[in-house]
């Protein structure tokens, strides 16, 4: 109760998340694990996912995670319509995009952060197309892909993330995310300085998951 | 400023700058797919010293090298020589063994940019003892990527990933019995660019200019916003002679166009298909 009027006090007026774009790389995939299968039916958010990959494979992660996800998942194609309740992961060896519509796009522009998919690109296309009405979630992985996407997030108003490095088997990542903003303790909600967007969540898998869970129940997810 | 003003202005700009390129040099990009434009135009503003896209559109007016520069940003896909091998194993073991049926064959590789997949398919042809009897169109809307396709050179620091695929495509000859290596650079075989004609052409602007046998146009669609997609697909209806094929890249398809009925499935996985009877 105490967590959830604190949270309370930290959504933007602007009223229910359209998405939720998570990236991750190195160790996110136990992460995806414990935070996928417990999305329920009926989200009313679409989840879009960039996990680094080997870029000349074809990716499991559908057939991983479709017998464990309560919501349709699928790999991304480009000019796909999004639709609200819907997991998708960005294919191997492309950029995710979001166009308007909103779709999906992807595109062969060169590796940014030596990697394609990059989630910067998703996070700062995501903040371009959704504003406040987006959620962004950074897990763990080894390099710095993310940190500028998700500060772009936070600028548009976002809602926004970070895996508590202490919890991540990579923290370099969630580390480079959080360098951006002043100094906050894991677990704690980020007081709202007046006039500015309060810094990223930073929580564990497991909260992650239930904060997941309780937006749904606000009618927030 | 709020941010959302910001992005309003941003979008704004974003379109005033792609009419004037238009109206000023006849390249439209205004049908393009947005979000990644604008990564690229972000990119832009960095090497031109812009502050703003209309400041960039400022100079993209009143100086045509800023143009031909920011041309590079908007237009230039590196590639890998046979990207997706698994697409050029089934054209090989596929599409080859009716290629073979036709006394000459013609074949348009649309969006050809800096020329990889050209010689990728000229390489297979020849392996397949079809490239004496083959004209390759090569089109691409960015001159200077033309200029570079022709060349047929290529940084040898990508050769060895270009090796791999090759082989990994089916190849039957090695890759170094066509292209000589010259310090850091390799340069292909001149008797390839025999059977190759490098053009400017628009899927945007510009129709069909010739009857073809098969059409490679690969991960240029998706740069496309769908209204776009359906005239360069209609175009590549138009171009391909009855029962003619057409590849696409490993995530496009024809699912969500309005040429979808005009085609079948050929090798799905592949995004091969084929144009159908009867139009």
């Amino acid at each position: 109760m105490n967590a959830s009027a604190a949270h309370a006090s930290n959504t933007p007026a602007g009223g229910p998340y359209q998405a939720i774009v998570i990236g991750g790389s190195s160790g996110a995939i136990d992460v995806l694990n414990v935070l996928l299968p417990r999305l329920p039916v009926g989200l009313r958010a679409a989840v879009i996912v960039v996990l680094h990959l080997p870029r000349d494979r074809r990716s499991l992660l559908v057939d991983i995670f479709r017998p464990r996800c309560a919501l349709p998942v699928q790999e991304a194609e480009d000019q796909q319509p999004i639709q609200a309740g819907h997991l998708y992961f960005a294919p191997p060896d492309y950029h995710l995009l979001i166009d308007s519509g909103p779709r999906l796009a992807l595109s062969v522009d060169a590796p940014l952060h030596f990697s394609r998919p990059s989630i910067d690109v998703l996070f700062e296309s995501a903040a371009d197309g959704y504003g406040d009405k987006l959620v962004g979630v950074l897990l763990s992985g080894a390099n710095d892909d993310g940190a500028a996407g998700l500060a772009a997030i936070h600028a548009a108003g976002g809602y926004t993330i970070v895996q508590d490095p202490a919890s991540a088997s990579m923290p370099t990542m969630p580390e480079a995310a959080l360098a951006r903003f002043p100094r906050q303790t894991p677990g704690k909600t980020p007081s709202n300085t007046p006039g500015k967007t309060p810094a990223p969540h930073v929580l564990t898998p497991e909260a992650i998951a239930a904060r997941f869970v309780q937006l749904h129940a606000q009618r927030l997810l | 400023m709020p941010h959302k003003t910001k992005a309003r202005i941003a979008d704004i700009e974003q379109r005033l700058l792609l009419d004037a390129i238009y109206h000023q040099y006849h390249y439209d990009f205004r049908a393009y797919a947005q979000a990644s434009l604008k990564r690229r135009l972000q990119s832009a503003l960095t090497q031109f010293s812009c502050k703003t896209l209309s400041q960039l559109q400022d100079r993209v007016l009143h100086e045509p090298a800023v143009f031909t520069g920011l041309l590079q940003y908007l237009t230039v896909q590196v590639s890998d020589m046979f990207r997706d091998p698994s697409y050029f194993l089934a054209l090989r073991n596929e599409v080859v063994p009716i290629l073979r049926t036709y006394p000459s064959i013609k074949v348009w590789v649309a969006g050809c940019s800096t020329g990889e997949e050209v010689y990728s398919l000229a390489i297979l042809l020849h392996e397949e003892g079809l490239l004496d009897r083959t004209l390759i169109y090569a089109t691409d809307i960015n001159p200077h990527a033309l200029r570079a396709a022709e060349q047929g050179v290529f940084d040898l620091d990508r050769v060895a990933a270009f090796t791999e695929n090759h082989a990994r495509a089916g190849g039957r000859s090695s890759l170094s019995d066509y292209y000589t290596a010259r310090y850091s650079r390799v340069v292909f075989d001149k008797a390839l660019r025999e059977h190759m004609v490098f053009s400017d052409h628009s899927l945007a602007t510009d129709s069909v200019f010739a009857e073809v046998h098969l059409i490679s146009c690969r991960n240029v669609l998706i740069y496309f916003e769908r209204d776009l997609q359906n005239r360069a697909l209609g175009l590549f209806h138009d171009a391909l002679v009855h029962r003619g094929f057409l590849g696409l890249g490993s995530k496009e398809s024809l699912r969500f166009s309005a040429q979808a009925e005009h085609f079948d499935d050929f090798v799905l996985e592949d995004r091969i298909y084929r144009k159908k009877a009867g139009r």
